[in-house]
């Protein structure tokens, strides 16, 4: 496990997070994911390509993601709905460019692919090289969400 | 600074011209308009007066960067400033986005204020 993706993927994240929607999640320790099943209920994922390949997800937990799109909409968000997965799509993308911009100052150039978001109970995060990933929990006080990435070097 | 400009936000995420718009109100900006691609930006801006654009870079069907170059190249919209937003800022992005005449370009996440002081130094020098 590279140190640098997680600090790249950890800083961009409290960034996006904190500038967009005013929110400071307290991040976990990281660990190692065997399986393809989703940590949350709604996921968006996106595809690296360049000196690095493999994939990036987040994973939002409902009481997590409502609470973030509604801080950033300003307006009370029910339940997840188009708007909370239009959101997610756009939060994974801010974060996947925050974290390139981070690793392009260590050398790596890195483009990433337009995200897609899933959504439902226990739906599967598939990363584009098959896993192992590592997760990065975060915690709000509204529910917990992962960073879940897959890179080329990721340990098997 | 003229708060009573009218501002087309173009991009093809719902959400984030709910936010981009939700930051604009929040530094006096009040006469928004939108649109969800470069292809409707134009038709948006041969419609409307329209003092300033922001759109983003990464759209389907027109990009940020066709929208701007048909903008540069349309003799009535020639002048309109042009604020670029963008998921990273690239150093080839950024080359093509000031040879096709962006105005200036701004990298989310952003907040208000970054995006207040954007747009009075482009007015500022018009």
């Amino acid at each position: 496990m590279d140190v640098r993706f997680i600090n790249a993927f950890l800083d961009a994240t409290e960034n996006v997070l904190k500038t967009m929607a005013f929110v400071e999640p307290k991040p976990g320790k990281p660990y190692l994911k065997k399986d393809n099943v989703a940590k949350g209920d709604i996921s968006g994922i996106i595809g690296l390509t360049g000196d690095l390949k493999g994939s990036l997800g987040l994973s939002f937990s409902e009481g997590c993601i409502v609470k973030i799109v509604s801080n950033m909409l300003g307006e009370s968000m029910s339940g997840i709905d188009n708007d909370v997965k239009d959101a997610v799509g756009e939060i994974t993308n801010m974060i996947s460019g925050v974290a390139r911009k981070k690793l392009e100052a260590d050398g790596l150039n890195i483009t990433a692919a337009i995200p897609t978001v899933v959504a439902g109970k226990s739906h599967s995060i598939v990363h584009v090289l098959g896993g192992p990933s590592i997760i990065i929990p975060f915690e709000i006080e509204e529910g917990p969400f992962v960073v879940d990435f897959c890179l080329d070097n990721v340990p098997s | 600074m003229d708060k009573n400009i009218k501002i087309l936000i173009v991009d093809d995420f719902t959400t984030m011209r709910k936010v981009i718009r939700n930051l604009l109100k929040s530094v006096g900006y009040e006469n928004i308009i939108e649109a969800e691609d470069g292809a409707i930006a134009l038709r948006t801006l041969k419609n409307n007066e329209v003092d300033f654009i922001i759109s983003d870079w990464n759209m389907p069907n027109m990009s940020g960067l066709e929208l701007l170059k048909a903008v540069r190249a349309d003799s009535e919209l020639s002048k309109t400033p042009f604020l670029m937003v963008t998921a990273e800022a690239l150093q080839d992005n950024v080359i093509a986005a000031v040879k096709a005449g962006v105005s200036n370009y701004i990298v989310k996440p952003f907040t208000a204020e970054v995006l207040n002081t954007k747009i009075e130094k482009i007015l500022e020098t018009l």
